[in-house]
């Protein structure tokens, strides 16, 4: 049973449960003790030595991430010989790691750098240990630089908690280091989550502003950004704004700023998604089809089951991804009726995500022999890109989306979050079945940010077994309960990351479960505001089935396709 | 019986002989008094610091002792079954005979492969389940959740041995020592644990007549001791080491170490795995910057995570200030 246990941090008393760390109680209630290797997402390593305190009557020094509070502990975090222990650690954390700060993705965002600062730490003091470590890259989506590695292994433990294993431990001259794995059963899935918990910079994503820039400076080139959902509510983080904040038109405000010819919501094609599927969905219940349906606009989870589970395909869905569509609508639809030629439009996504990177390489969403999208920028590049063209967020003045896909419902907008999808599909799937208007839009029994849920709805005659998962750890457990248990449900949502794509390996650092609790209400918040909720009440999408998705056909051409069965992509070839 | 016995260990003050310490004991007791629906029963004889020999020659002269202890402990804190650890070449050259003696009994032959942070207990549990060659946090303790997450007791080769002597009433306070490098009859004795280093070196014909220094507990993180620092008992491992100062490499002799400990750690933390580099990188270059180089052993000695790394300083800032480096 989890009781109130009483503490005193530096002589000041506080409250804090059976089972918690000192490090916990001393966040919530913001007495400050430096880490690099913790995050909340992760079972405490105590590897990076910096959270060290001294405990009353006990000798020794104790790291805070991993001491249990018991009562009446008293906690000194703060003493000379503390800070001169940490000092040292720092320097010997330096030691290893490669300084290339004016090229590095994490620029100022660094906490090395503030730490070496807070410290005063000579982080020259020694020659870099890694100066001449490999780099590699994982796909067209992360790009892993050994030498910036501090060796916590968050990515490592990430990746296993994922389901995946492909970043894996091997020993190198008497140093157990960070590598990708030789396993021909392991592959990357591009998920990026080791991303989102590398304190060192050593990973990121593979870096698409210098090509988006070119596109930019072209006379030719016609240049379209879309943004994902799941980005307004945490895009603002990058400029020090509040968690779960909407800044979706002033990021169209900057888009333009930078030079973009359109500014589109991916939303609007969320929303075409979501009819496609809820289709789909009644068909296969209805008429007997494989089931149950996995959603298929995580390009992770669906790389995870082409490698992983191959012979789970055919229960993806055909609908293609939210970015994949709209890309495949810009290029026809709207270059017919602006009359341009669709190669001189270059489509870039900004997307939560680094598998997106990896999606728009697939050959079989190419629309007319072309790529639906050209390229996709996760946030932290966006804020990259912004900065090149000198935009400050905070400043700038609110500007709308482009016509024609400038409208998305609410049910468009809170795919970004677990559980999104799920209730867009139900909303428009009991809307077809019964005929009627909903009794109520929201779905509350498929929201919230557990990692696993289950909910059964009833349409009529229909009983829907639905299952919500996010994580791929988590998802796996489930395809491996399902090996006994089949028939147990009829729809599976699955997102790759922690929360939906509010958790995305594109988003901003950090990313936390409280975080992403923010951008998802955030999500939630505008669906609210929103005068259609239900996709297919949308006049953008009633507009669009009737002028140019109108037969099998050219639905088929843009908004479905199928999957094929994967054999391991990175093998391993270091690049300098 | 099961009282008895643990009683007898304490009458006996047998303490460890893995290297720490522990009251034997007490710690039979804990895993005894230990909640859980399984428990289990380690011997350790992982042994594989250089100059230490004594698990393996006790294995190979009295394995039915050690098995019997083990069988003892295992009817004591109410386990099922245990695990012989063995380091890989004693494995390779004991299997045979230990599985003779062994019999049906459950209790399991395990090889390591792995260096010297694999004679760490918690590692140890990891390696048997299959996880990752790193230590775990403590607490909690193995002997409320060790392998398996289950109460589990270990002691060394040696410790079980002695308990299998002492329920047979036949302790007389003795201890194995390694005596070994430049002495004139090198090898595992048994003797009084009380005696002094300097009377195990004479009583073994071992003190030599030229000026030395000594390693004592291990032949990479034991104490250096000088030769008028050798009336206390042996601590440790047990194992002795003499230098002969004339011949003495002692850079050569600090890399060394410097290797062992790298090669033998696991690289989580940051002191073992870029202060061992930092030492060694000082000592390959022969240039030794006494202020940074006592902030390294600092940091070890407080902010390892294990007791590896914690322990690691020792033997260097010992050479360095006992002897003339120049």
């Amino acid at each position: 049973m989890a009781e109130e246990i009483k503490i005193k941090i530096n002589n000041k008393e506080y409250t804090g449960m059976t089972g918690e760390t000192v490090l916990t109680v001393a966040r919530r209630n913001n007495v400050y003790i430096p880490s690099l290797c913790y995050h909340s997402d992760l079972e405490p390593k105590a590897s990076c030595r910096l959270c060290l305190v001294a405990i009353e009557g006990r000798k020794g020094f104790f790291t805070s991430c991993s001491t249990i509070i018991e009562p009446g502990m008293e906690i000194t975090t703060d003493a000379p010989e503390i800070n001169d222990l940490r000092k040292k650690n720092l320097e010997l954390l330096f030691a290893q790691h490669i300084e290339r700060c004016n090229t590095c993705v994490r620029g100022i965002n660094c906490d090395l750098l503030r730490l070496a600062e807070e410290y005063k730490v000579d982080i020259k003091k020694y020659d870099d240990r890694k100066i001449n470590y490999p780099n590699f890259q994982f796909g067209p989506s992360v790009f892993f630089n050994s030498s910036k590695c501090i060796d916590c292994r968050n990515c490592v433990e990430m990746c296993e908690k994922q389901g995946v294993g492909f970043l894996d431990l091997e020993s190198h001259n008497s140093f157990v280091e960070t590598t990708p794995s030789k396993d021909p059963k392991k592959d990357c899935v591009y998920c990026g989550q080791c991303i989102i918990h590398c304190p060192s910079g050593a990973l990121s994503e593979v870096d698409s502003v210098p090509q988006v820039e070119d596109a930019l400076a072209a006379k030719d080139k016609y240049v379209v950004f879309q943004i994902a959902p799941s980005i307004r509510t945490s895009f603002g983080e990058e400029f020090g704004m509040d968690y779960g904040v909407d800044v979706t038109k002033k990021i169209f405000a900057g888009l333009k700023k930078a030079g973009a010819d359109k500014v589109f919501d991916v939303s609007v094609a969320a929303d075409v998604t979501t009819v496609e599927e809820a289709n789909e969905l009644i068909e296969r219940v209805t008429g007997k089809k494989v089931l149950p349906m996995f959603t298929s606009c995580c390009p992770a989870w669906v790389k995870y089951v082409e490698f992983y589970y191959p012979e789970l395909i055919p229960n993806l869905t055909t609908v293609r991804s939210p970015q994949t569509i709209l890309g495949g609508l810009t290029k026809t639809y709207f270059a017919e009726n602006e009359k341009i030629d669709p190669k001189n439009i270059v489509v870039v996504s900004v997307m939560p995500c680094t598998a997106k990177k990896y999606e728009i390489t697939r050959k079989e969403f190419d629309v007319n022999g072309l790529k639906p999208i050209d390229y996709v920028l996760t946030t932290r590049e966006m804020f990259r890109l912004f900065k090149n063209h000198g935009v400050d967020l905070v400043a700038i003045a609110p500007e709308e989306a482009d016509s024609p896909w400038d409208s998305p419902t609410g049910a468009g907008i809170i795919y970004g979050a677990t559980g999104g999808v799920t209730e867009s599909a139900l909303r428009t799937a009991v809307h077809k079945l019964t005929g009627k208007d909903l009794e109520k839009i929201e779905f509350n029994q498929v929201r919230g940010m557990e990692e696993t849920k289950e909910a059964t709805i009833k349409i009529g005659d229909i009983t829907l077994n639905i299952a919500i998962v996010n994580g791929l750890g988590n998802a796996k457990k489930l395809v491996e309960a399902l090996k006994d248990n089949p028939k147990k449900y009829d729809y599976v949502e699955v997102m790759a990351c922690f929360g939906g794509c509010i958790g995305g390996g594109g988003q901003p650092i950090p990313t936390d479960k409280e975080i992403r609790q923010k951008r998802a209400q955030g999500l939630y918040n505008i669906d609210e505001t929103k005068e259609y909720r239900l996709a297919e009440d949308s006049p953008t999408i009633e507009k669009l089935y009737k002028e140019f998705l109108i037969d099998k056909e050219i639905i088929h051409q843009i908004c479905h396709t199928r999957y094929t069965p994967k054999l391991k992509e990175n093998n391993f070839y270091p690049v300098k | 019986m099961e009282n008895n016995i643990i009683e007898k260990l304490k009458n006996a003050n047998l303490t460890g002989r893995g290297g720490a310490g522990f009251p034997t004991g007490l710690k039979w007791e804990l895993v005894k008094n230990a909640k859980g629906e399984k428990k289990y029963v380690i011997c350790n004889g992982s042994e594989g610091e250089p100059n230490v020999f004594k698990d393996g020659f006790i294995l190979e002269h009295y394995p039915e002792e050690v098995i019997d202890g083990i069988v003892l402990a295992m009817d004591t804190v109410g386990a099922d079954s245990a695990y012989l650890f063995l380091n890989h070449d004693y494995f390779e050259k004991m299997e045979a005979n230990l599985k003779k003696i062994i019999a049906d009994k459950p209790i399991i032959l395990f090889k390591k492969t792995y260096g010297y942070i694999a004679g760490e207990e918690t590692v140890i549990c990891n390696i048997i389940e299959g996880k990752r060659v790193e230590p775990r946090p403590r607490p909690p303790f193995i002997s409320d959740k060790g392998l398996f997450q289950s109460p589990t007791l270990m002691n060394n080769v040696e410790t079980f041995y002695y308990a299998s002597k002492i329920n047979k009433g036949e302790y007389s306070n003795t201890r194995f020592y390694s005596v070994n490098g430049d002495v004139s009859n090198p090898g595992v004795y048994e003797l009084s644990k009380d005696l002094a280093i300097e009377q195990v070196l004479k009583e073994t014909d071992n003190f030599p007549e030229f000026d030395f220094i000594a390693q004592v507990g291990g032949g990479a993180v034991g104490e250096i001791l000088k030769k008028d620092e050798l009336n206390k008992p042996a601590t440790g491992a047990g194992s002795i080491t003499i230098y002969d100062l004339a011949t003495l490499d002692a850079y050569g002799l600090m890399e060394k170490w410097a290797n062992f400990l790298l090669n033998g750690n696991c690289d989580k933390c940051v002191p073992c795995r870029e202060g061992l580099y930092r030492i060694k990188e000082m000592v390959q270059k022969k240039k030794i910057n006494k202020e940074d180089i006592e902030r390294i052993f600092n940091d070890l000695e407080k902010a390892s995570f294990c007791a590896l790394g914690r322990g690691s300083a020792t033997p260097f800032r010992g050479l360095i200030n006992k002897i003339d480096l120049s």
